[in-house]
């Protein structure tokens, strides 16, 4: 109630010298953001192991598996192959989550910039110099992403219209049309499946010396790293900030709200696009019809456990890539399907919001226990105490 | 009313156990120990003023009476029971019912509806029985109220009716009214008056909380005054009576602010304790402007409303270079559109607005600040700061991007952070630290930052909305002489406000408001506030006989 926040905010004036800062105050919300960021993670974790041992399967032999697959000899390889893609998608989500702005719309933005890059890549391979060739293409993915976030951020900007349902409607629609594309004029004429051209070996963007994982990587760490100077020490930055935390208060103080809006939109789409650039140059070289890899549905609990924190979102990447990629080959060792790893990325979430719960419940001055509760929890102690 | 009409309830001379009291109770937040060991007793047909700063640690001792939050340590009594309140629906179950500032009614509803929410067990509402139950408490208030009108469109002095209804509805016997007449015409406040001697005599303990004294001295039976988490100090009815208003003043204002050498300067104290007593030879005194050439002119403005208020219609006003133009009037009635408009977050439908003769309709917000146009909105926490960043950067809010302080698009954090410490001086800002979100601080001090960020960097012209209220005494003499000196040094203001006393003290001229027109212009003078008064609720007699 706004009475309540109104009621903290009228604080008694400190005594004039010196100011002190509360510095327990802040190291404690330091250890608390933390804390709120990695107990889901490890209550999942938990959970999962439960899961796995009422199912029958053993939960140490499952996650030494992860760990195994995910990590040990080369696969750590692997994993950050993941990470490239999963890096660009979190970054285009993180620019505009930061604004309030919900672009839902990944993944025709990512499917459409793929699509575009395969479709004209063996064409620009031919006829350019393969810097120039990436450098045409990684942007052309980059703008067909954009463009697709168009109408959702007008009509936003413009008549305040919910972005959430209008970037799913155009999701819908993008991913058919990057089908119709795969399907039709990208077609790969020697094949008989449903797929489009292969981009030559060659011209795929070069490993990183002495690994096997492809510079996009460093390409998207770097954008990540260049992204959250941008969104945190810059005045473009603070703008997405202010009008993510307080709208009014953004026409209060005059920042041009619908610039802004679609800036955003078109910036996250970008990013999207790029990351299907830096996924199909890197690890693909072809799209097959009905192919989605989902990437931001897996990615959006792990950018809300970072706080919308791009520095933070990286460790969060790459635990996903790890369990994903060693999660691939434990599953089937222990004869589930993969979708289990969708169960534990859901019980991550789960518990995030549980803890959220009951953290404002806490700043609230409430005790989360019920009084029942309490009392039956502090039983047993008791008992124990009494005991000779 | 005869005494013995009175049911249960016992008059204020009988002893007895107090209807609610309040022992030893303390509640510290992170950083600030908001309650420190209070004791208050309240009894029955006694309304028992609480008066403190703002600070002071009132908001939060009726929150923990409402059930909003759980002291830390410290008892509550009712009808001298231990009562453990753990929630707002405690504090209902035993018969404490608090009226907040704002109202918490739903404008959509009827008064009907509205009254019988969140009550009924039933599926169908039995309408016929909470008519009459509504007729039944109306009448023991002496207060009338259309039980199908549109809740939304009552005046918020009806409103607030509703709510102390909709309080004895639930059958509160404790009544918390907080800062009730903040947004009452004159005539309200005689209103409310007489509801609450009718409240008395029903035997309601009513806890009533201000800021200004002469509305305690009026109406209370007991007075405490809270300073800094404390109760520092009790006035009890004998006392009041017995001495002079005067005296009862001094008495309040040492035990609210300490002894004048605490606050520097007795000569200050005392002009205080004047003011509240005759403003005429003040009023008089003020100079209705300098030169001639508007420096912001309205010519037949309208703006929309934006659903929950008034939009402006038809408003043409002159401002001068050194001058206060008070723009007076019920809340809700435009003042909103008003000041949007002029800044500029609200783009007027016709009419022109003029800054130094230029016309700005087209021009948005960051255009007319470079302009030296400034706006210090009413809604601090709503959109004047955001609350999560901190101290610094809410006082740069209005220039981001801008240099120094940005450079190609860079932060230079000391630069910002010198200049936020100068204003922070400047303004005698309490805050822990500049790096302390805005959020967590209090109400004047959120409002001396918004003063701060406005009125740096050279301001021509000022829109100021009810830039005082909800603020303590001291706070709200320091943004009266900021307003003083700004327009001294020949910067012109707009002055909205639903204080008539603080207009009258700083403004020469005055027009009121009226369901977003100017109903009529007001020369400061003798008999200005009557004028005013008679404006606001549209007594046609006054709208011809205007100074």
């Amino acid at each position: 109630m706004a009475i309540a926040a109104e009621d903290r905010a009228a604080a008694p004036a400190p005594p004039a010298p010196p100011p002190a800062r509360p510095a327990t105050g802040r190291g404690q919300m330091v250890v608390l953001t933390f804390v709120r960021s990695l107990v889901p993670v490890v209550l999942a974790l938990l959970a999962g192991a439960v899961l796995l041992l009422v199912l029958g399967r053993s939960p140490v032999r499952f996650y030494s598996d992860v760990w195994r697959y995910g990590v040990e000899l080369n696969n750590w390889q692997n994993s950050a192959v993941l990470m490239a893609p999963l890096l660009l998608v979190a970054a285009g989500l993180v620019v505009v989550f930061r604004a309030n702005i919900w672009n839902l719309g990944y993944d025709a933005q990512y499917l459409l910039g793929a699509v575009f890059v395969v479709g004209y890549g063996p064409w620009m391979f031919a006829h350019f110099p393969l810097p120039v060739a990436y450098a045409v293409l990684f942007v052309m993915a980059g703008l067909a992403g954009a463009i697709w976030t168009i109408v959702p951020a007008l009509l936003r900007a413009y008549f305040g219209t919910n972005e959430i349902i209008t970037t799913l409607m155009m999701s819908f629609i993008g991913i058919d049309v990057a089908n119709i594309l795969v399907k039709g004029p990208f077609q790969d004429p020697t094949v008989t499946i449903p797929q489009t051209k292969t981009i030559p070996y060659n011209d795929m963007l070069p490993n990183i010396p002495g690994t096997h994982i492809h510079v996009g990587f460093l390409v998207a760490l770097g954008i990540v790293l260049v992204l959250h100077y941008l969104l945190t020490r810059t005045s473009f930055g603070l703008r997405l900030q202010v009008f993510g935390e307080n709208p009014k208060a953004a026409r209060h103080v005059g920042i041009n709200v619908r610039r802004l809006i679609i800036s955003s939109f078109l910036w996250s789409g970008f990013l999207i696009g790029v990351s299907a650039a830096v996924d199909i140059l890197g690890l693909w070289s072809y799209v097959r019809a009905n192919w989605n890899p989902s990437y931001g549905n897996t990615v959006i609990p792990f950018v809300f456990l970072a706080r919308l924190n791009l520095l933070a979102v990286i460790p969060f990447v790459a635990f996903y890539a790890v369990l994903s990629t060693g999660g691939d080959l434990a599953t089937q060792a222990v004869s589930l399907p993969t979708d289990f790893l969708l169960v534990i990325v859901a019980l991550i979430l789960l518990f995030m919001t549980i803890i959220e719960f009951l953290g404002r419940r806490r700043e609230l001055g409430q005790s989360y226990l019920t009084k029942g509760l309490r009392e039956a929890l502090r039983q047993p102690l008791v008992r124990r105490r009494r005991s000779p | 009313m005869a005494d013995g009409a009175l049911g249960a309830g016992m008059s204020p001379t009988d002893p007895g156990a107090p209807a609610v009291e309040l022992v030893g109770i303390s509640k510290r937040f992170p950083g600030v120990l908001a309650n420190d060991d209070v004791h208050l007793a309240v009894r029955r047909g006694e309304v028992h003023c609480l008066l403190g700063e703002n600070g002071a640690g009132k908001s939060t001792l009726i929150s923990i009476l409402s059930g909003m939050q759980r002291p830390d340590s410290g008892t509550i009594l009712i009808d001298g029971e231990p009562a453990r309140i753990r929630s707002p629906r405690d504090a209902l179950k035993m018969g404490i019912g608090t009226v907040y500032q704002h109202s918490t009614l739903i404008p959509a509803l009827s008064v009907l509806e509205n009254l019988m929410l969140g009550e009924s067990r039933r599926i169908v509402l039995d309408r016929g029985r909470a008519r009459a139950r509504m007729a039944e408490i109306a009448k023991m208030l002496g207060v009338e109220v259309d039980p199908d009108a549109r809740t939304g469109d009552l005046a918020l002095g009806r409103q607030q009716q509703v709510e102390i209804i909709s309080a004895l509805w639930k059958g509160s016997r404790v009544l918390v009214l907080d800062e009730p007449t903040s947004m009452l015409t004159p005539q309200g406040v005689e209103e409310l008056e007489k509801v609450l001697v009718q409240l008395k005599q029903q035997g309601t303990a009513i806890i009533f909380i201000t800021h200004k004294l002469h509305e305690a001295l009026a109406v209370s039976d007991r007075i405490t005054i809270l300073r800094r988490g404390r109760a520092i100090g009790e006035l009890s009815s004998e006392e009041i009576r017995s001495s002079t208003p005067e005296q009862n003043r001094a008495t309040i204002v040492r035990l609210m602010f300490g002894d004048a050498t605490d606050i520097g300067d007795a000569p200050e104290l005392q002009t205080r304790i004047e003011d509240v007593e005759d403003l005429g030879a003040r009023r008089l005194a003020i100079a209705a402007g300098g030169d001639e050439e508007p420096i912001l002119e309205l010519k037949s403005v309208s703006a929309p409303g934006d659903g929950l208020e008034p939009g402006i219609v038809d408003v043409s006003m002159k401002v001068r270079a050194g001058q206060i133009l008070g723009v007076a009037g019920i809340d809700g009635n435009g003042q909103r559109a008003l000041a949007e408009t002029i800044a500029g977050q609200r783009r007027a439908r016709t009419g022109s607005v003029e800054l130094f003769g230029t016309p700005v309709n087209r021009l948005g917000v960051s255009a007319r600040q470079k302009l030296g146009l400034r706006y210090v909105t009413d809604d601090r926490l709503g959109e004047g700061i955001v609350r999560n960043l901190s101290v610094s950067i809410n006082l740069l809010l209005k220039r981001i991007g801008e240099q120094p302080f940005w450079r190609r698009g860079r932060i230079d954090a000391r630069k910002v952070n010198a200049a936020a410490l100068e204003l922070v001086a400047e303004y005698d800002i309490r805050t822990p630290g500049i790096a302390t979100r805005a959020g967590t601080l209090s109400g004047g001090n959120i409002q001396k930052l918004l003063l701060a960020r406005e009125l740096s960097l050279g301001p021509k012209v000022v829109v100021f909305n009810k830039p005082t209220y909800g603020l303590d005494l001291r706070t709200t003499e320091n943004v009266r002489e900021v307003i003083r000196r700004l327009t001294a040094e020949g910067a012109g203001a707009v002055l909205i406000s639903t204080d008539l006393d603080e207009l009258l003290e700083l403004a020469g001229e005055i027009v009121v408001l009226s369901r977003g027109r100017l109903v009529g212009t007001v020369q400061n003078g003798r008999d200005a506030a009557e004028r005013i008064g008679a404006l606001m609720i549209g007594d046609a007699d006054s709208t011809g006989a205007v100074a």
